[in-house]
Formats: structure tokens, sequence, C-alpha cells
């Protein structure tokens, strides 16, 4: 009976498994960031314990840190603490630690992968629950709690309960204009919140494979946004060919010893799922949220739901939504207007994701009175893209340019989206309060965001008057 | 960690579902470094208006502000992965949540800080839902060693828990030291276990 590549990667990391005992599974690798950190050191001080494997852990500073100007002291004394307290836990416990002034900071789930620290076949742990991101790469990727943190820290090991399997194939090609972020919108907005709850997800079919490293990586991202403990892509050449040269990633007979070992990391063909669906990617429409969880999502073309239309049960919560994010029933959606953009987050803040929003916006103009902002993923990624120009284009049509961090997808620093501000966001989460305290937020992709900024209003980016659009990689 | 054992107590419904964490403890509280200090903002949105109570939320309400059974619906917990979504509903006094159905990570987060999250069928859950929103200060009596939940109008309901999770509430074990004591394994694994980097910048 063959394996998924889910259990393949268990039973790699297998320390100890022991019947009705949760297994003790090695982790290849911990990112640390300032926030659910702390308390975790702590916890290791009172037990004086050490950090077992300080060269298997990385840290970084994202959530609370501001994007303006660097050079400048932390105004917000709390988060100022927060930020100070990670630079001591690394000295004192031998952590790699990329801080503010750091040509390697940025967000936690974007630094790891464009260095080549995540690889096929590992176990990734982070404080933070977007660690599903790294399954793009076929590594087992998943959020911890702070509790959980300490316990890597001290013994490099989690306990975990095996989850179980499914499947989401997603057949045929994605049409020209849309994006992964839509079709991982269109996924949750089919099944749910909360559908896989309980799953690892394995990603697979040709849409898929045809997906770049970075479009892989915002699929995998959102898996949380399903409910699932991990999102996973078997690594195929895409993966190998992002991989090699880079800065972490192993060099010369290394590579080719890491090559032969992540070539058998796929599901084995006679392997079974728990739970295998098909989904069809040529259906796939540009996506926007309407509600308060990521599955309240239409296609650009329809309409704000009427929740008088609907069964009983789910007529409140909508109603509840629709209350919260200020919408009549039945609005066309290309009629939502909108007062702040924000493209950035570890869902959409990659170069790629970079170069096609600013395709959409060269050489046009951020609409009156909307506030538009890029935040790059990372401080590579910022040098990156102002090395193509594209810091210019966005200042040129009014947008602003910042530095490297998690930034107004949940407004833990002072990037905040004021109450009943509508904002398009290509982060992850349209939660109540995550962007600002009763800020409306609309779930996009990078071309929709940046349309939006300059139409004020959302529009099916699809018939964008942009010739660059039309190469889908630009 | 604060062990297990029982729990009886009024039963408050917060009839919403997918309440997610960023609903349970707001992004502005999780600065703080510390492991206390978060029950004061539970809620917090939901909770306050510029700084006043809003007297229609359920835990600003009497019996309520004391109670230590919360009674919620489908994927109580989604999203961020923050633990002090635990250490608010704890500091205020919460032990028991109710629920159809939990997210994963808060669930699991539940376990370390003394909180037992139970599952119970919808129809079960909306049976109470009726019982707690029809009788003020409706209690429930919940015993850990025997997985069950009951009520004085003789409500009856059992639960799973995992073996290992319930040891852990009932005895509010130290889990990085039980697991230290098989550190030995761990460096017999490390000795044959590869990683393909090396972090030196």
């Amino acid at each position: 009976m063959g394996k998924t590549l889910y259990r393949k990667i268990w039973e790699k990391h297998l320390v100890v498994d022991e019947k009705d005992q949760p297994s003790v599974l090695y982790i290849d690798l911990h990112l640390v960031h300032e926030v659910t950190s702390p308390q975790a050191f702590e916890g290791l001080r009172i037990q004086n314990r050490k950090v077992r494997r300080p060269d298997l852990t990385l840290a970084t500073m994202d959530h609370s840190i501001p994007t303006r100007n660097r050079s400048l002291p932390i105004q917000d004394e709390i988060a100022r603490k927060q930020v100070e307290t990670l630079v001591d836990n690394c000295r004192d416990f031998g952590i790699e630690l990329f801080d503010l002034k750091s040509a390697n900071q940025g967000i936690v789930h974007v630094i790891a992968p464009e260095l080549g620290i995540t690889q096929p076949g590992q176990t990734i742990v982070c404080g933070d629950s977007h660690t599903s991101t790294h399954g793009a790469f076929g590594a087992l990727a998943f959020g911890i709690g702070t509790s959980e943190v300490e316990h890597v820290l001290a013994t490099q090991t989690l306990k975990q309960y095996q989850s179980k399997t499914l499947a989401i194939n997603v057949k045929g090609e994605l049409p020209l204009g849309t994006t992964a972020k839509d079709l991982i919108l269109s996924i949750i907005g089919k099944y749910g919140h909360d559908f896989a709850t309980g799953y690892v997800i394995e990603y697979r079919g040709e849409a898929i494979r045809n997906l770049s490293m970075e479009e892989r990586m915002t699929v995998c991202n959102m898996s949380i946004e399903m409910g699932a403990r991990a999102g996973l892509i078997a690594p195929d050449e895409t993966t190998f060919a992002y991989l090699k040269g880079k800065e972490c990633a192993p060099k010369g007979t290394e590579w080719e010893a890491a090559l032969t070992e992540w070539k058998t990391l796929s599901t084995d063909e006679d392997a079974t799922f728990d739970l295998e669906i098909d989904f069809d990617a040529e259906h796939v429409t540009p996506q926007v949220t309407w509600g308060t969880n990521p599955g309240q999502v239409v296609g650009i073309n329809e309409k704000v739901p009427n929740p008088a239309e609907l069964p009983e049960n789910q007529k409140r919560s909508i109603e509840k939504a629709l209350d919260y994010m200020g919408l009549a029933p039945e609005t066309p959606m290309t009629e939502v207007q909108v007062d702040k953009v924000f493209i950035g987050s570890c869902t959409n803040s990659r170069i790629e994701d970079l170069r096609k929003a600013a395709a959409v916006v060269s050489g046009h103009q951020v609409a009156e009175k909307v506030e538009a902002l890029v935040v790059p993923g990372s401080q590579l990624v910022k040098q990156q893209a102002e090395a193509e120009g594209l810091d210019q284009i966005f200042l040129q049509a009014g947008f602003e340019w910042r530095e490297a961090g998690c930034s107004m997808c949940l407004g833990m620093n002072d990037d905040l989206v004021g109450p009943e501000e509508r904002c398009a966001s290509t982060s992850n989460r349209n939660f109540e309060g995550r962007q600002g305290r009763k800020a409306r937020t609309h779930l996009v992709s990078p071309e929709m965001a940046a349309a939006a900024a300059i139409a004020g209003h959302f529009v099916d980016v699809r018939k964008w008057p942009t010739k660059e659009l039309k190469g889908a990689n630009v | 960690m604060q062990s297990f054992t029982t729990v009886t107590g009024v039963v408050a419904p917060l009839d919403a579902v997918n309440v997610d964490t960023d609903a349970i403890i707001p992004k502005q509280f999780l600065k703080r470094i510390e492991r206390k200090g978060f029950g004061q903002f539970l809620f917090y949105d939901w909770r306050y208006e510029n700084g006043q109570e809003k007297p229609e939320f359920v835990l600003n309400k009497e019996p309520y502000r004391n109670a230590p059974i919360l009674l919620t619906r489908k994927n109580f917990g989604c999203g961020s992965s923050r633990e002090h979504a635990p250490w608010a509903l704890s500091e205020f006094g919460i032990r028991v949540i109710l629920a159809p159905s939990f997210a994963d990570i808060f669930h699991n987060n539940c376990f370390k800080n003394g909180i037992l999250p139970i599952v119970l069928p919808e129809e079960v859950i909306q049976s109470l839902f009726q019982q707690a929103e029809t009788q003020p200060g409706f209690e429930l009596s919940v015993d850990l060693a025997s997985q069950s939940v009951k009520g004085a109008n003789g409500f009856k309901a059992s639960f799973e828990i995992a073996p290992y999770r319930k040891q852990l509430l009932l005895e509010g074990l130290d889990e990085v030291g039980a697991t230290l004591k098989a550190e030995d394994r761990i460096t017999e694994f490390e000795e044959k276990h590869k990683v393909f980097y090396q972090l030196s910048f």
C-alpha cells in the first residue's frame, strides 16, 4: 500500500511513536518572531532550560514593527519593548536574528523561502498560523501556540496527532487574468471556512503543477483559512529550479544528495486519502470577499448575497456580516467603493506579486480619496523591486512604498484601516476588526487590488487596459 | 499549569459561528511580553465601545460575568495561532467551552492552559442554547474523569477526549519536562537525521 506525501514526511520525523500517545515529531526548522515568542523564552528561563538547536532556529521581526522610517526608534513603547525582548532573547540563547537593520529582514514566511532555508521534506513550525505557506515546497509546515514554541525551543520536537489527509485535485488551467489568489479564494468559497479542519491538504493536478513557487505559496498560505493543519504541494522541477543557487540551499554534492531525496517526495500512485475532491480551475474568476470570513466570497461580476433568499440557519450570520461590512444585499461588487488599498502580507508580497500589481498600475493614478500602500514582504523583495523600477511605478501613481513587514494585514503597528473604512487588501483574513476597529476588509489578488486603487472601486481586472497583463508573467 | 477536574457553573451563550481569535483578543493587545493581563481585553471590540461596556454583550450581563462555561457555535477559535486567546479566556474565568467544532490550533492551545474544549453534536448545542437563553442562570456540571456533562434538569452528555490530553489537564503536566525525559531518543534521532541547510549570515 502506497504512502501519501504527508505520511512520508511524518515517518521521516518520528522520534517516539507509542500507542495511545501523541507522536513525538522532530522539527527541522523553527521560525520565531517577536509576538508569539517572549512568553516561551520566559518559560525556558524559569525552568533554567536551553534552546536545544539554535542552529535550526531563525528569528525575525515582522508583526509589530513600523514600516516607515527605520532610522527612528519605535514610537509605540509596548511594541518597542517586545522587539527589544526578541533581541535580548536571541542574543542570550544564541539564535540568528534578522533585526530591523538586517538586509534579510522581512515577513517570516517570505524570508525563509527566498533564502533557500525552506526545503522539501522538512518539518517547519512557527508561532504563526500562516506557516502553512511553506507547504508550497513539499514541507510539512504549520502554526503552533506559544506553549508549543517553548516545547520546540527546548526539545526540537513537538507532540503531534496525525491528521487526516485531503487531496484537492485542481483540474484544467486557470483562465487568463485570474490568479492563484482567485483559485484559493474560490476553493474556500465553495467548500467553506472550516471545511478542512482536522486535515492536511495536498494540492494536486495540472493547474497546481503550472503554478510558480510564489503562486504555490499563496495557495498553501491560505490552507489555514479552510481550517487545515497544513497544505502541501509535492516538489517538482519548478521547486528545484527555484531553490537552486539560493543562499542557504545546498551546493555541489550536497545539492545532488538533497535532490535525490527530494525526488522521492510525492504521493505514491496507490496511496489513498481520507477525502479527495476535484476542483475545476477553468471556471475561476477574479474573486472579492464581501463578508467577514474568507469563505464569504464571490466573483467580481457577481453581487452581494441576499440573506432573504437563504435558509434560516445561514441568514443571521450573513446579515451580521453585511451589517458589519456596511453592504446592502444584491449590490454588484463592481459598485463597491474603496478607501484604502493594501498590497502586502505573507499571502501576496513577493516579487511576482509586486510585478503583477505594477503592470496594472503603470501609467495610471490612484483615484482621488483612495490611500494606497505597497509593503514588500522582505527587504530583499524591496531591493529587487527597486532594482526593477517597480517602486517608481507605484510612487508615481500615488502609492506609498514602505519597508518590509506584516503591516496592514493585521495592523499591529500604525498601518490601520479606520472605522467603517473599506479596504481592498491582498492579505488573508477579512475578520471583524482585523485591519482596525470596525475596518471593512475585502480580500483580493494583487492585480485586483491595484485596479481598485486606480478606479476607486472594484473592477474586473480581466478587462483592464494594460498590454502587460496579457503576458501573465510580466 | 492549572489542573482540571470538575467545573460546575453558569453557561454563557455566545451565539455566533466562526468566532475567530482576532475577536477573542484583538491584535493591539498582543504586544505585551507577559502571559498575564489579557483577561481584561477578552472580546474587546464586542465588550466595549469607547471604553464603556456594551450592555447587550453576553459577558457584560449578569449572571454571565463570572460564568466558567462558554457555549458557542461551530469553528470556535479560527484564525491566528495566538495563545493569547486561551490566556484571555482563562484569566476571565472560562474553564470549559462547548461547541460543535473548534479550530485546530486554538483547540490544541486550550489543553496547554487548563481549558477544556468539548465537542458536542450540533443538535445538542442547539438544545443547550435554548435552555441557556430561556432559563437565566442555567448551570452545567462538567466532570473530566468520567467525560460527562450534566444539568440539574436531567441533561446528560458524554464527550470524547484523547487519553494524553485528559491526563495533561487532570495533572497539569509539564510537557517540556516530560519530553526531556526521553532526551536520549531525540539525540539518537539527530545522529541519523540530516538537514540540508546551514544558517550562517
